[in-house]
């Protein structure tokens, strides 16, 4: 149970942090947030001998039993892996952070509070098995990191990032529920596992495919793949170590998370296959290409990330191809989901340390632009360290763990072109050439960013601050990570056998039943043989030509015409399309007119029952029922009907009202000729009082608008008059055809002087049998006559209250 | 006798016939009031016919009230069209 709770501490947490900022003014707050994180690490590392025997542990906490949702921490590999990355990373940020946001000046409980809450988050995200609970936390993730990018909400830039990160992850989120709804309604449960556990049946499904995109266009939009990449970037707004945690590390690994959770279930179908690899892939190019371009330090690590994502995804949608192979476990296409892990573990580690050396930058110069940096080396020596390390394991090189993982991914895709189902055949070298390529770029952006950074020509005058290396409290941090780049490098199969076996499991159940039987061994040397060695070689070559040329070719980006992008196409569809063309949409037939909305209600309602009428064939006459027609009612009807005629055309709003007396009038005698006194003296008077009521509007109405003329005839208008005419007649007509039961008149008529102890029936019924109605109709009244009141008396507007009080 | 009371109400239905002509067609308001005045008296007349011919005493409620309404309504016509106001304000207050 205390497993369970664990998730929540970070947001339990949060709760006191405005006390620490407020009362304990003299500490950094950030100081009892970082024992959250820590504990958590310690917490989750006692798991690790479980994990490593291929267990796992699950621990439930109800929160809906009815409808089958509770809160459930499930650790196995996977989740294990990023429940340990999530602590681990969110410790070193917290401590990093401490000295990096200043305690007096900034508004750190805020901070913090996001901080923890994202972190609780993201702990339920990678730990719940209940579906409906993981999208609960993937949302929250969503709202926490709105908030980290928008923490300095006074910059216009911060909130334009913060919504359209918003804006993207939770429509990707909302699909994604969609997917998880059509897998609850396929496998009746709302189980991951469970769900896993009947993955043959659900894949012969028709809902199948439906579930299958939506989820992968939740992941896709969070993990910021091709082409809903283009909220990450505009988030490098957020403080530095929001964007070390948040968009590197931890939420955006969210949608890689789905994707290897979910591919046991959705590897069967090849839609699957070609979606992951293809848009990953795709996405590795489109990343790295444009990482060359940015300026900003952070604006290339960003799309360094988007790119590193992409690999991570390519390489998980090449291990989905395992499911169809015999023997997997032998075979050369086990390298793939292995990869993935093990690329996940080295880029959190690089990655975070390299955002984190952009914070200490921009924290020291006061800039992050490239072309005002140069020539740190000297200054900042300590960061150049690092920085290098970082930039040396993103690009793959030895001997850093960035190597490896480059290594491995170049062998996984090359397992493809031996692949031959689903057209694999034909395309499938496309995947080498496009992974080779991106590589190369990878390894440009990476020498571009350390080297125009920190070697060349120092521009003091350039920078808003004299430049000096940071503090030993923010070195901390990018130190411990930078260590553990290179540490990866030289013990990879003990960071295989504690981390990468599991989780490889969990990803792919059917092929292995423990963690031991995962047979792939890391090797830095392949022997001068093997086909990615010489790949990386070509890649460091041509890699190493491209950036001593850069400044000659780097222009040719600006040739790309702004209109084109991604970012356009973001904006013309949220300010053009949904803030322009919608409202000019919506203004023209929201015009404020009653009249057009009233013959919308009207034609609309008329549609509907005449239509609904003939379709469902419930048009029917018979006159059978009907009594016998007296002369005098049908001269009343002509009466009622010239006294319509004239209200309709009469010339001046007198006549109207006359004629309008005169037609209630006729309907009193109507109730007359009908046999009902009570409404006949009722209807009387009312009318009486009305046509008074009238009488009195008609004479106030303002001198100025006063338009003795006959109501314009317009052609619409009549229509849609006749059509609800006719509606009612049919309607009218139809009711009294065809009557299934017989009224229950007959109980009152029997019973009003027996039980009610009456002779009017009509009174009897108002205050005895339905008495209810009658109140509420005085109370009607009642309303009506205090409301005609306060609009007379109750003038708050007007400001003549001298002229009232005369 | 039947007969007598239907004929009698023809006549009355007749009358507010032509009356309602008078109350479309009148030149100014004044005839318009009288027609209305009259057409009320025309339906009490018809009130009282069909409490006849359907043997009821229920309907000479409504004679009554058709009768104050019909003066009333006049009188508040009248006044309207004389002095443009109907309840006049009281000037002390």
């Amino acid at each position: 149970m205390f497993q369970v709770f664990c998730i929540f501490i970070p947001i339990l947490a949060a709760l006191f942090m405005p006390f620490f900022f407020k009362k304990v003014r003299s500490i950094h707050t950030g100081w009892f947030v970082l024992i959250v994180p820590v504990f958590l690490v310690t917490f989750y590392a006692t798991y690790v001998p479980i994990i490593v025997d291929g267990d796992s542990v699950i621990s439930e906490l109800d929160w809906i039993p009815s409808l089958g949702i509770s809160f459930v921490s499930y650790l196995d590999g996977l989740s294990l892996l990023f429940s340990i990355l999530i602590s681990g990373i969110g410790a070193l940020v917290v401590l990093y952070s401490i000295f990096y946001l200043n305690r007096t000046k900034e508004q750190l409980h805020n901070f913090y509070i996001y901080l923890l809450m994202f972190m609780s988050a993201m702990l339920g995200v990678v730990q719940s098995d209940n579906t409906i609970t993981l999208y609960l936390f993937w949302e929250l993730t969503s709202i926490s990191s709105f908030l980290l990018i928008g923490y300095w909400y006074n910059r216009d830039k911060s909130r334009f990032g913060a919504l359209k990160s918003m804006m993207i992850t939770v429509a990707g989120g909302m699909l994604m529920l969609g997917g998880f709804v059509l897998l609850s309604i396929m496998g009746d449960t709302f189980s991951i596992r469970e769900l896993i556990s009947q993955a043959p049946e659900l894949a012969t499904n028709d809902l199948f495919l439906v579930a299958l995109v939506l989820i992968l266009l939740g992941a896709f939009t969070k993990s910021a793949q091709f082409p809903f990449y283009i909220w990450l970037p505009d988030a490098m707004e957020a403080p530095t170590p929001v964007s070390a945690y948040l968009h590197s590390a931890t939420m955006v690994k969210a949608g890689i998370y789905l994707v290897a959770r979910f591919t046991p279930i959705f590897a069967q179908s090849e839609v699957w296959i070609w979606l992951v690899a293809g848009i990953g892939l795709l996405t590795l190019f489109w990343g790295s290409f444009f990482a060359v371009k940015q300026t900003d330090l952070k604006g290339i690590l960003a799309f360094s990330t988007v790119s590193q994502l992409g690999l991570i995804m390519s390489l998980l949608g090449v291990g989905a191809i395992s499911y169809h192979v015999n023997g997997a476990e032998d075979t050369v296409f086990k390298y793939a989901a292995f990869a993935a892990i093990f690329h996940l573990i080295n880029h959190a580690t690089f990655k975070g340390s390299l955002f984190m050396i952009a914070g200490i930058v921009d924290h020291e110069t006061g800039t992050r632009d490239i072309r005002k940096l140069g020539g740190l080396m000297g200054l900042m020596p300590i960061s150049f360290t690092i920085a290098l390390i970082g930039s040396f394991s993103m690009a793959g090189l030895p001997p850093f763990n960035g190597f490896l993982s480059k290594e491995m991914f170049f062998k996984a895709i090359l397992s493809i072109t031996q692949f031959d189902l689903f057209n694999f055949s034909t395309w499938s070298i496309l995947f080498p050439i496009i992974a080779w390529i991106a590589s190369v770029f990878t390894f440009i952006y990476s020498f571009y960013f350390v080297f125009r950074t920190f070697t060349g020509k120092l521009k003091v005058d350039q920078l808003p601050k004299k430049p000096h290396e940071a503090p030993m409290g923010m070195l901390i941090s990018p130190l411990i990570l930078a260590a553990l780049v290179i540490t990866i490098f030289f013990i990879p199969n003990l960071v295989a056998d504690t981390f990468v076996k599991p989780a490889v499991m969990a990803i792919q159940p059917y092929l292995y039943s423990s963690p031991e039987e995962v047979n792939i061994h890391i090797t830095a040397w392949h022997g001068i043989h093997s086909p990615e060695l010489w790949m990386t070689v070509g890649v460091i070559i041509l890699g190493l030509l491209m950036f001593l040329c850069l400044s000659k070719w780097q222009k040719m980006y600006n040739a790309f015409p702004a209109k084109l992008t991604l970012n356009h196409l973001y904006d013309f569809i949220i300010y053009d399309l949904c803030d322009q063309w919608i409202g000019r949409f919506s203004a023209l037939y929201m015009t404020g007119s009653i009249r057009r909305y009233l013959s919308f209600m009207l034609s609309s309602m008329a549609i509907i029952v005449i239509g609904t009428l003939f379709i469902k064939d419930g048009f029917k006459i018979s006159f059978e029922e009907a009594s016998t027609i007296h002369v005098y009612q049908i001269i009343l009807i002509i009466v009622l009907v010239i006294g319509t005629i004239t209200t309709v055309f009469a010339k001046s709003r007198i006549t109207s009202i006359v004629a309008l007396g005169a037609v209630g009038y006729t309907v009193s005698l109507f109730f007359v000729v009908f046999n009902a006194p009570d409404l006949a003296l009722t209807q009387l008077v009312i009318e009486t009082i009305s046509v008074a009521l009238f009488l009195l509007a008609f004479y106030h109405l303002p001198k100025l608008k006063k338009e003795e003329e006959r109501t314009r005839f317009r052609f619409s208008r009549a229509f849609v008059s006749v059509a609800v005419g006719a509606m009612v007649t049919l309607v009218a007509l139809s009711a009294h055809s065809q009557k299934f039961i017989p009224s229950i008149a007959e109980y009152y008529k029997e019973t009003v002087y027996s039980l009610a102890g009456g002779g009017n029936i009509v009174n009897v019924i108002l205050v005895d049998y339905r008495g209810f109605d009658t109140l509420f109709e005085i109370t009607v009244l009642g309303i009506a006559g205090m409301a005609i009141y306060g609009m007379i008396k109750l003038r708050l507007s007007r400001k003549e209250k001298n002229y009232e009080n005369k | 006798m039947t007969y007598f009371f239907w004929g009698a109400t023809i006549v009355v239905v007749l009358s507010i016939v032509a009356l309602l002509y008078r109350l479309v067609k009148g030149p100014n308001p004044s005839d318009r009031v009288v027609a209305l005045d009259a057409i009320g008296v025309a339906l009490i007349c018809l009130v009282g016919l069909f409490s006849v011919v359907f043997d009821t005493s229920f309907f000479l409620e409504i004679i009554l009230l058709l009768a104050i309404l019909s003066f009333i309504g006049t009188i508040a016509f009248s006044k309207f069209i004389e002095k443009g106001d109907i309840i006049t304000r009281d000037n002390s207050r």
